[in-house]
């Protein structure tokens, strides 16, 4: 033993003796943890949250989160003598005057665009692989409290500076608070100490911003990464993948060199882009005063879709017994997205309702395999998309020289043709992928090259699959459900079932989720048509010499969940459990 | 300088289109960059002439040889609109008093004679040279009066107040041609254009005359040295650097959007295959 | 390292993880054993080069350790650029253009130091760390039956020794209580808007429907502060006002918030362009006011075209007709822009007639 090993080892020891580590290192460095792209999105997400925090704490020792109005005189000369808050103010210097601090607010800034944008798309990636299915749904939850939380991050972080934009984001926000019908005035108030702008609300979002949020947000990562870590990451089929088994990389030490490396490839990304690209240039839009404006003033990105809403909704206001309802800012702003954040955190929950599928699920979904669900998030992603659109129509009329009124009026329309249009054609294109892979599993790959026969007759020479296509292709065998049956008004003792019309509707919500469904081939088909392919290949044999292949084509039988350690059926589960369906 | 924006050399303002059109309107330093160096190589080339008709065109309104050669150039390329005597018709609006300072702003950025109808009448490469455009200018001048093509003297920023000329522009100006003077989209296709190719006499003339749907900024309440000031801040707008590093048009968080999606997501995604591809 | 570069990369499990006692928990062991318990035979790997040639094990240890030596290099390099450039110096990059010299360089050196740190990292998994993968069972979360009873046990023992179930009052007293204690720090939140003279002030209703303007205002242009008169404003002209007391207010309540009620704009157009108007002659000789806070959620706005007398919010492209009495002609807005009733004083420079007739900006629920 080195001396350098020694000192680790009675450090270890050391640290062992009092907290009981090395039981709980014993068992986690060698924890699995399966490789694939899309796994590491949500670290991206991590990591560019870690790069806020530390580029965050720079900033609050120069930032001041004041409205006090000092006229500036730091060296960026087409703003010297003006007015402006200190607020404003200690953000040019940052800007201007610290060396470094445009590049940290820079980074500040980016990091915290990407961290939304991680998010979404590791939210997405869960998504559309059903990653949030039993026994994931609470991290599911998580996440989407960790999106809510991270846009109140983004909008109390952009409005800090108090140039024009940020000033104007904040009128807007005054304007929606303003329209809960009942409260909305008193709640103004009480958040702007009064009328706006006021001179209080940036130390109060500054409070928000930089510990309450930040706060949350690390707290709900850490159960969230817990969670994880507790059950096990899900993955992709494959060859030898299982629900009950993980196949991957040990976290000592491969997972821990790719994914420590890639904090640092992404710290290291934002550096550069921070160094190289321009955000959110404050001097430009100059101080903020409530009497001017910017064309094109935009929020950032993740509010873009709700401004988009507020921007296309038509013009309803009502006065009933004396009192203003303006569902023309209400439905838009504060409905529609409570609808949809509330619609995002249960749909676990309602899948698994509709489908009656209560069984765990470690082993990954392909996309096309759960045509509906990955049509309603293409539905979705559509619909904020033509928001998003409406949030930045001024610039998009402008740079594609449209008129504003006409693109209005195409998102006012589009935001319900659109999205069920993709719906379907979503489902179909899954529908029809589905099919290519039964074709595939019955009859192997075409290989494209034609035989004759001694007898004369022509063929086309199919290939068998290798093994790892035919694992990931088999999945569908396991992702197959067919719809709940039609539920009895009486049962076989006959008693009337209280809840026939709940349970009616739940069957034909599951009959419409899994309606043209292709049903996979058994195992005993495709280990025929495998078999036929394998003999068909091998008439060619002669003919044609083999290529090396990536893979050895070798007969592979089970590992995919059906044999021993087969996930518990559904009946099973809830027989032990002695519920109910 | 401001004989130099007086000539507006036309390779200077072809570059300007071009590049405008490629970049979709974005500010791109390439622009200032290109600008730069057209002005400097016309400068030698267009300041003799130029220094030798500034004071002449000042003169040219009474010149009655100006205004002849002046009515025979509106009546061959502008009265089939505007009518034979400026009176105008269902095509175009009467130009009797809109003075030689709108003729030159609407002629020297190539805007009339108009190319097409439609929503916004488009800056393009001017069709009459500068010469022809003064001539123009004294002839509609001389139907009635009207704002005149500002001076050398009222156009000369040097000793403007940046900073003033900025709470100015966000005033009266960045509502419509955004803060950092990019443009600003308008009702119905109409549009406030960039102000990155503007020189200081066609902002001068464009607050003067309120071309097209701009509004007027009269000397009366925006005085002589307040344009100046605006004119101040819009060229610092035009040869500001971009500290920050490449200014993604100054558009704001759209543009900021639009490169983090496609740009910083798509590279992490990118690297992301990188790791997870197996070594060779 | 020597071990790593000689190994042979056919699958051969040993990488450094104890198999030995496979079975007895979840260890990590090797893929497949295949046919005569060779190990991971069914599994499709390809040794990489790193594997097989020592030579080429070795470039890729030089590449990481190259990695590693660039970081540092760049870290010396961010350094220099801190203390050497000066930060307000900017300079040409083609592509870039005129950029910020200090930003771009430490933006640039500290971002390839750190990424050379995670370049180098990952090559050294991808290239000399064992890539075949294992397999770790998994095991449900699930307690056991035995463990259910426990807990039911264990919170039925608590229930009757607290006598939760038995004393009602208390349970019922406990209730209300937890129900009550967080109202005093709702309470608490009234002052979060606290009239600086005490008592409990004007209503926020008050507050919002009063702006600066009263009878006989001078209207100064914003920015300059001066008055106007009538022929400054020429026909198409736009000018942006406040009320004249507007500077005064603002040093007397130091904020900015009179100036957010009371920005108004002038337009002029001929009196007979104009259709209708909110009150009879509100005009003077066809220079109409207008409150320049959206009535949608309050941005300012100024984007008169002065040919259709069109007025559209650049936030949220609400469209007014200000030669039709400010009406709503287009997007989310409800309600016209107020129109303010101006004249000119004896001097002849122009003046608010009346206050704003409605309140100014965005809907509240208490407007009617």
């Amino acid at each position: 033993m080195s001396t350098t090993e020694q000192v680790g080892t009675s450090v270890a020891t050391y640290i062992d003796d009092r907290v009981g580590s090395n039981r709980f290192l014993g068992r986690s460095l060698k924890k699995v943890f399966p490789d694939h792209w899309s796994f590491m999105l949500g670290e991206i997400a991590l990591y560019s949250f870690i790069i806020v925090l530390l580029t965050g704490v720079f900033l609050t020792l120069f930032y001041k989160p004041s409205m006090v109005e000092v006229v500036y005189d730091g060296s960026y000369v087409p703003l010297r003598g003006i007015m402006m808050t200190e607020a404003y103010a200690s953000t040019l210097d940052i800007s201007f005057d610290v060396r470094g601090g445009l590049l940290i607010r820079q980074m500040h800034h980016w990091a915290a665009l990407l961290f939304i944008a991680a998010m979404a798309v590791h939210m997405f990636r869960v998504f559309f692989t059903g990653a949030f299915r039993k026994p994931r749904e609470f991290n599911w939850l998580i996440g989407i409290a960790l999106i809510t939380l991270g846009l109140a991050a983004g909008f109390t972080g952009y409005s800090l500076p108090d140039d024009l934009l940020s000033g104007t984001g904040l009128q807007i926000a005054r304007g929606i608070v303003q329209a809960i019908p009942i409260v909305g005035t008193w709640v103004a108030f009480l958040l702007f100490d009064g009328e706006f702008p006021g001179t209080e609300f940036i130390s109060r979002i500054y409070g928000i911003h930089i510990l309450l949020v930040p706060g949350l947000i690390l707290a709900l990562i850490t159960v969230h990464l817990m969670m994880v870590w507790a059950q096990k990451h899900t993955q992709f089929p494959g060859p030898g993948r299982t629900n009950d088994n993980v196949v991957g990389y040990p976290l000592m030490p491969i997972y821990m060199a790719k994914a420590g490396g890639f904090f640092f490839i992404v710290f290291g990304v934002t550096a550069l882009i921070s160094g190289l690209v321009t955000i959110n240039p404050i001097w430009i839009f100059g101080p903020y005063t409530p009497d001017q404006v910017s064309a094109g003033s935009q929020p950032d990105w993740y509010i873009g879709w709700l401004d988009g809403a507020l921007r296309i909704f038509p013009n309803i206001e009502t006065v009933l017994f004396g009192y203003t309802i303006s569902w023309n800012i209400f439905i838009p702003s504060v409905i529609v997205p409570g609808i949809v954040f509330t619609a995002a955190a249960l749909y676990p929950f309602i899948e698994s309702w509709v489908t009656g599928d209560k069984r765990d699920h470690n082993l990954l979904d392909r996309p096309r395999n759960a045509p509906t669900r990955t049509a309603i998030g293409v539905m979705a992603i559509t619909w904020y998309f033509l928001l998003f659109i409406g949030g930045g129509n001024d610039v998009i009329a402008l740079t594609f020289d449209l008129s504003i009124n006409w693109l209005i009026w195409f998102l006012r329309i589009a935001v319900f043709v659109l999205p069920p249009i993709a719906f379907v054609v979503t489902r179909r294109t899954c529908i029809a992928l589905q099919r290519k892979d039964r074709e595939k599993l019955l009859h192997g790959y075409e290989s494209g090259r034609i035989l004759r026969l001694p007898h004369g007759e022509f063929i086309e020479v199919h290939e068998p699959l290798n093994v790892k296509d035919r694992a990931v292709l088999e999945s569908a065998i396991e992702a197959y459900r067919a719809p709940l049956p039609a539920p009895e008004r009486v049962d076989a003792n006959g008693v009337a079932n209280k809840r026939y019309h709940l349970h009616n509707l739940r069957a034909k919500l599951s009959h419409w989720y899994y309606a043209d469904d292709i049903v996979p081939p058994t195992r005993a088909e495709i280990e025929a048509g495998q078999a036929h392919v394998s003999h068909e290949a091998a008439l060619e044999e002669p003919l044609h010499e083999h290529e090396e292949l990536d893979y050895v084509n070798v007969p592979f039988h089970g590992g995919i969940l059906h044999e021993k350690g087969a996930a518990m059926t559904n009946e099973e589960q809830l027989r032990e459990r002695g519920g109910h369906l | 300088m401001t004989c130099l924006i007086n000539r507006s050399p036309a390779p200077m303002e072809r570059k300007g289109i071009l590049v405008k059109g490629l970049v979709a309107r974005r500010r791109n330093p390439v622009v200032a960059t290109l600008l730069l160096l057209a002005a400097l190589l016309g400068v030698g080339g267009v300041y003799a002439v130029a220094s030798s008709t500034a004071p002449a065109e000042a003169t040219a309104s009474n010149d009655q040889t100006a205004i002849d050669e002046g009515k025979r150039l509106y009546l061959e390329g502008c009265s089939s609109c505007h009518g034979l005597n400026a009176q105008g018709s269902s095509n175009g609006p009467t130009l009797i008093g809109v003075g030689a300072a709108s003729v030159h702003f609407q002629v020297a950025t190539g805007r009339m004679p108009m190319a097409a109808p439609g929503a916004q009448v488009a800056r393009k490469p001017p069709i009459y040279n500068e010469r022809e455009v003064a001539d123009m200018a004294a002839y509609i001048a001389s139907l009635a009066p009207g704002p005149a093509i500002p001076t050398a003297e009222q156009i000369d920023y040097t000793d403007a107040d940046v900073a003033e000329g900025g709470v100015l522009f966000r005033i009266n100006c960045a509502q419509c041609h955004q803060a950092a003077g990019g443009g600003g989209a308008l009702t119905a296709g109409k549009y406030a254009p960039s102000l990155m190719i503007a020189t200081p006499q066609e902002i001068y003339e464009a607050m003067l005359t309120g071309p097209q749907n701009m509004p007027v900024f009269g000397d009366g309440t925006l005085p002589v040295e307040d344009k100046q000031a605006i004119i101040a801040y819009v060229m610092d707008l035009q040869q500001a650097p971009s500290p920050g590093g490449i200014a993604l048009g100054r558009i704001g968080p759209v543009a900021e959007g639009l490169f983090l999606w496609v740009g910083v997501i798509g590279a992490f995604i990118g690297l992301a295959v990188w790791i997870g591809i197996r070594a060779r | 390292m020597s071990d790593l570069t000689t190994r042979d990369g056919a699958g051969t499990p040993d990488h450094g993880h104890d198999f030995t006692s496979e079975g007895q928990d979840d260890l990590a062991r090797p893929l497949f054993r295949g046919p005569g318990g060779l190990p991971a035979a069914d599994i499709p790997h390809r040794p990489r080069r790193s594997d097989i040639d020592p030579k080429a094990a070795r470039r890729a240890e030089r590449q990481v350790a190259s990695l590693f030596i660039l970081s540092m290099v760049m870290v010396v390099f961010f350094v220099v650029a801190y203390v050497a450039i000066d930060p307000y110096v900017n300079i040409y990059v083609p592509v870039f253009g005129e950029i910020g010299y200090q930003n771009f360089a430490l933006g640039l050196t500290f971002g390839l130091g750190v990424f050379c740190i995670g370049a180098g990292a990952i090559q050294w998994a991808k290239k000399l760390m064992p890539d075949t993968e294992v397999v770790q069972e998994r095991h449900s979360l699930r307690s056991t039956k035995h463990e259910d009873v426990e807990a039911a046990e264990q919170y039925e023992r608590g229930k009757e020794e607290s006598g939760f179930g038995q004393y009602r009052i208390i349970r019922r007293t406990l209730i209300a209580a937890l129900a009550l204690f967080p109202i005093p720090l709702i309470v608490m939140l009234r002052d979060l808007w606290s009239p600086k003279n005490g008592g409990f002030g004007p209503s926020p209703v008050v507050l919002l429907s009063q702006t600066a303007w009263v009878e006989g205002m001078p209207i100064v242009t914003d920015g300059t502060y001066v008055k106007i008169r009538p022929e400054d404003i020429p026909v198409g002209g736009l000018v942006s006002a406040l009320p004249e007391d507007i500077e005064r207010i603002q040093k007397e309540e130091h904020n900015l918030n009179a100036r957010g009620k009371a920005a108004i704009i002038l337009v002029r157009m001929e009196p007979d362009e104009i259709r209708a108007q909110q009150g009879e002659g509100w005009d003077f000789q066809g220079i109409l006011a207008y409150s320049k806070i959206c009535t949608h959620v309050g941005c300012p706005i100024a984007l008169y075209e002065h040919r259709t007398h069109h007025l559209l919010c650049p936030c949220h492209q609400s469209t007014f007709d200000l030669a039709d009495a400010g009406n709503v002609i287009f997007g989310p807005a409800a309600r016209r822009m107020p129109q303010l009733p101006i004249g000119v004083d004896e001097e002849g420079f122009l003046v608010a007639r009346a206050p704003f007739a409605e309140p100014v900006g965005p809907s509240f629920w208490e407007r009617g």
